[in-house]
C-alpha cells in the first residue's frame, strides 16, 4: 500500500481575528520530506497548529484533505487518528499521567476496543526506541514532560512519533534547544521512520536539521505564503547567503505578517 | 438563628451507654462532662459554608454488628478494600459499633504493639488510653461537635506502637456503617512511640444514598522524638451522612507525620486536618484530594502550626468540582514566634467541570517569626484547553483526554495510598464520582 497524501489548498488562517495564513498551498506524499523554511514571523508554526487543529486558529478560506477526506471537518483526535503527528514545539506537561500510561493510551485510541496492545508487547517497543533515542528509562515512569528539560520533551516527542507511526508527520521546531549530539540522535529517530508510507513536513528556521536529514523538497516562507520551492539545493543556498536574496527577487521588504520580528 | 441540635440522648442514656460497654470510671465521667458542656458550647464555624441546615441531630447511636468468620463473609463491596493478594495481618474491621473482624501478628503482639478497638483498649490499657485521648491533639471543649464526640462515641480503634518498633506491613482499618441510620462517633487514637515507625490506612464506607445519619470522626496521631508516622485514608460516606471530620496530628522532636487523605465523601462534609509541629526538625506533610458532585457542600482546612524550630510543613489539596457542589479550600501555615528556621509550604489548587459548581481556595499564612521560608500556590480554574489539545492531538479523545487530567491532578494523594487494593478503589471511587 503506498503512503498517504496531505493537500493543502489555499489555506488562510487567523489567531484572535488577525490573518497570519494568506494562502498556503503544499502537497506531502508518503516517502516524502518537505523542509519549510523560513525566518521568524513568518506563518511556519501557524501552519503546523493548524494542520492539527490548535483551538486558537480559525481557518477561514482553503482545505487541507488527507487522502481526499476533509481534515477541517474532523476534531483533534480523529486527525491523530486518521494518521496524523505533530511534534510540538512547546510540549504540554502534565502533572499526575505517566509518560508511559500516556503512551499507552494513545496507542490504544487507534485500536479496537478489546483489542489494547499487550502490556509486555508496549514495555518491549517502548525500552527499544528509548534506548534508540538514548533516553533515560525512568522517562517512562515520570510525568509527562513534567520537569522535562527541552532536550528531553524533544526527544519525547520522537518517541511518540516513533511509536505511534503516523502516516504523515509535521516536526515543529523540532532542533530548537538541541545541542548537536541531541540533534544527531533525534535525527537518527526521524530517519528511521522514512519509508514509503511516511511522510514528513519539517519546519525549521535552521538549515543545521538538514545536515542530518535531507528533505526531499524544500519550501520558503515569507508573510504567510510558500514564497518559493525548490530542492535540498534551495536549503544550501539559504544556509550560506541567508534570506535576503529571496525578498530582493521578490521584491519583499519585511517578510513577517506582523506577529513578531 | 439557630443549629438545631437538640438530641435524644441525655444524662442517663450516656451513663447508661457507658455502663452498659463496662467502660473505666474516667471515661464515663469524660463523657458526662463533655455531654453537659455541649450544650452551652458553640457549633464549629467553617470559613464561607452554612451549616444551619446540615443534619446533626437524625440518627440511631447503638447499633451491633454481627462478627465474620472470615473476610469471605464480607460482602463484594467491602471485601475489595482488602488486598487479597496480600491480606493485611494487621486489620481490624468495624461494623456499625461491633468489632466484625480483627487480627494482628504475632509479631508484632510480641513487639508490644496494641492494636485493638478502642472499648477494649479502654478496658485492657484503661492508663495508657487516658492518658492520650483528646488531650494534646484534639480537645473536647473546641466546639459542640467535639463535645457530643467525646460524650457518644460508640466505635474506633487504638494502636500504639511501642520504642523504636518499625512496622513495615501497612495496619489497616475498615469503619462499615452498614446500618444506613447509624451513626458513627468514631475515635481513633494513634500513639508511636519514640522512634517507632507505622503506616496506617483507613477506609469510612456507607451506603446510605436515602436515610440519614451522622459521621463524627475525630483522629488523634501523637508522634514522639524520632517518630514517623504515615497516614492514609479513604472517606467514603454515602450521601445521606452528614460528616464532621477532624484529623490531628501532634509531632515531637525529629518527628514526622505525612497524610494523605481521598476526601470522598457524597454528602455534606467538614473535614479538618491539623498537624501541631511541637518539636524542633519536626516534619508534616498533608496531601488531599476530593471530588465533590451534585448539590453537596464541604469545608476542607488543611492546617500546619509550627512551634519548633527547623519544623517543616508542606500543603497540598487539589480538589475537582462538578454538578452544583460547593466546596472551600483552606490552606493554613501558621508559624509561631520562636519557630525559627521553619519552613511552611502550601498548594491548593481546584478543578471546575461545570459551570454551576463552586470552589474556593484560599491560601492562608500567619506568621509570627522572622527567620522563617513560606509559600503558596492557589488557583481555581478549568480544564487547560491546550493540555487536552496535546493529548487530543495522540488520538486520545476528549472524554478520555479528560479522564486522564483529572486522575492526574488527584495522583498526589492516589499514589501515597500504599495498600494496593485501597489504592484501586480509591481511583474507582474517583472514577465513579468524575463520571
Amino acid at each position: 500500500m503506498a503512503g498517504s497524501t496531505l493537500e493543502i489548498k489555499d489555506l488562510h488562517v487567523e489567531i484572535e481575528g488577525k490573518e497570519i495564513l494568506k494562502g498556503v498551498n503544499l502537497t506531502i506524499k508518503g516517502g516524502e520530506f518537505h523542509a519549510v523554511m523560513g525566518p521568524n514571523g513568518t506563518g511556519k508554526s501557524t501552519l503546523a497548529s493548524a494542520i492539527m487543529g490548535h483551538p486558537k486558529y480559525e481557518v477561514t478560506k482553503g482545505s487541507i484533505t488527507l487522502d481526499g477526506k476533509d481534515v477541517l471537518e474532523m476534531e483533534v483526535d480523529e486527525r491523530a487518528r486518521a494518521g496524523l503527528f505533530l511534534a510540538m514545539q512547546y510540549p504540554s506537561e502534565i502533572s499526575g499521567v505517566t509518560n508511559s500510561d500516556f503512551l499507552r493510551s494513545s496507542i490504544n485510541a487507534r485500536r479496537e476496543e478489546g483489542n489494547e496492545i499487550p502490556l509486555m508487547q508496549f514495555i518491549k517497543e517502548m525500552d527499544g526506541t528509548m534506548d534508540l533515542l538514548e533516553m533515560d528509562k525512568n522517562m517512562a515512569q515520570r510525568y509527562l514532560n513534567e520537569g522535562f528539560s527541552g532536550g528531553e520533551k524533544k526527544r519525547n516527542e520522537i518517541l511518540q512519533l516513533m511509536m505511534l507511526k503516523p502516516s504523515i508527520a509535521i516536526l515543529d521546531e523540532i532542533d530548537s534547544g538541541l545541542d548537536i549530539d541531541a540533534l544527531k540522535v533525534v535525527s537518527k529517530g526521524i530517519n528511521k521512520m522514512r519509508s514509503d508510507e511516511f511522510g514528513c513536513l519539517i519546519i525549521t528556521h535552521y538549515q543545521r536539521l538538514l545536515n542530518y536529514i535531507t528533505p526531499d523538497h524544500v519550501h520558503v516562507m515569507m508573510q504567510g505564503r510558500v514564497v518559493k520551492s525548490g530542492g535540498p539545493e534551495l536549503a544550501e543556498r539559504l544556509e550560506a547567503e541567508g534570506y535576503d536574496w529571496i525578498k530582493q527577487e521578490l521584491g519583499i521588504e519585511d517578510e513577517t505578517v506582523g506577529q513578531e520580528a | 438563628m439557630t443549629v438545631e441540635t437538640q438530641l435524644p440522648y441525655d444524662r442517663q442514656y450516656v451513663s447508661q451507654f457507658a455502663d452498659g460497654r463496662g467502660e473505666p470510671e474516667w471515661m464515663k465521667n469524660l463523657r458526662l462532662k463533655a455531654l453537659e458542656e455541649a450544650e452551652s458550647l458553640p457549633m464549629p464555624k467553617p470559613e464561607k459554608t452554612r451549616i444551619n441546615n446540615w443534619n446533626f441531630t437524625r440518627f440511631e447511636h447503638d447499633v451491633k454488628g454481627e462478627a465474620i468468620t472470615s473476610l469471605d463473609d464480607l460482602p463484594e463491596n467491602i471485601r475489595v478494600f482488602v488486598d487479597q493478594e496480600n491480606i493485611s495481618k494487621n486489620l481490624i474491621v468495624q461494623r456499625n459499633h461491633s468489632v466484625a473482624y480483627q487480627s494482628l501478628s504475632d509479631e508484632l503482639k510480641d513487639k508490644g504493639v496494641i492494636f485493638t478497638d478502642i472499648l477494649t483498649a479502654m478496658k485492657e490499657h484503661s492508663d495508657l488510653v487516658e492518658k492520650y485521648f483528646m488531650k494534646d491533639a484534639a480537645k473536647v471543649h473546641e466546639n459542640r461537635l467535639t463535645a457530643l464526640h467525646a460524650a457518644l462515641l460508640n466505635g474506633g480503634v487504638f494502636l500504639y506502637v511501642p520504642k523504636n518498633v518499625v512496622i513495615e506491613e501497612p495496619v489497616q482499618v475498615i469503619f462499615w456503617q452498614e446500618d444506613d441510620e447509624a451513626a458513627l462517633y468514631n475515635h481513633v487514637l494513634l500513639v508511636a512511640d519514640t522512634g517507632s515507625e507505622v503506616t496506617y490506612v483507613e477506609n469510612y464506607i456507607s451506603h446510605n444514598t436515602e436515610k440519614e445519619s451522622v459521621a463524627n470522626i475525630i483522629s488523634e496521631v501523637i508522634a514522639m522524638d524520632q517518630a514517623r508516622v504515615s497516614y492514609g485514608a479513604v472517606d467514603n460516606f454515602a450521601s445521606g451522612t452528614t460528616a464532621y471530620m477532624n484529623r490531628r496530628g501532634v509531632a515531637y522532636r525529629d518527628a514526622k507525620i505525612e497524610w494523605a487523605l481521598g476526601q470522598m465523601n457524597d454528602g455534606n462534609t467538614i473535614s479538618e486536618n491539623l498537624t501541631n509541629l511541637m518539636g524542633d526538625n519536626s516534619y508534616a506533610d498533608a496531601k488531599a484530594v476530593s471530588v465533590g458532585r451534585g448539590n453537596q457542600s464541604q469545608n476542607f482546612v488543611s492546617k500546619i502550626v509550627h512551634y519548633g524550630k527547623h519544623s517543616e510543613g508542606y500543603i497540598l489539596q487539589h480538589g475537582v468540582m462538578k454538578d452544583r457542589a460547593s466546596s472551600i479550600f483552606n490552606g493554613i501555615g501558621k508559624i509561631e514566634h520562636g519557630a525559627s528556621k521553619s519552613n511552611a509550604e502550601q498548594e491548593s489548587r481546584v478543578l471546575m467541570l461545570s459551570s454551576g459548581a463552586r470552589g474556593d481556595a484560599n491560601p492562608i499564612l500567619l506568621i509570627d517569626e522572622d527567620d522563617v521560608t513560606a509559600g503558596h500556590a492557589a488557583s481555581v480554574g478549568r480544564v487547560d484547553p491546550i493540555q487536552l489539545y496535546y493529548l487530543m492531538s495522540r488520538g486520545i479523545s476528549q472524554k478520555e483526554a479528560e479522564r486522564l487530567i483529572i486522575h492526574g491532578f488527584l495522583a498526589p494523594v492516589v499514589k501515597e495510598i500504599p495498600i494496593e487494593a485501597v489504592k484501586e478503589q480509591l481511583t474507582q471511587v474517583i472514577e465513579g464520582k468524575v463520571y
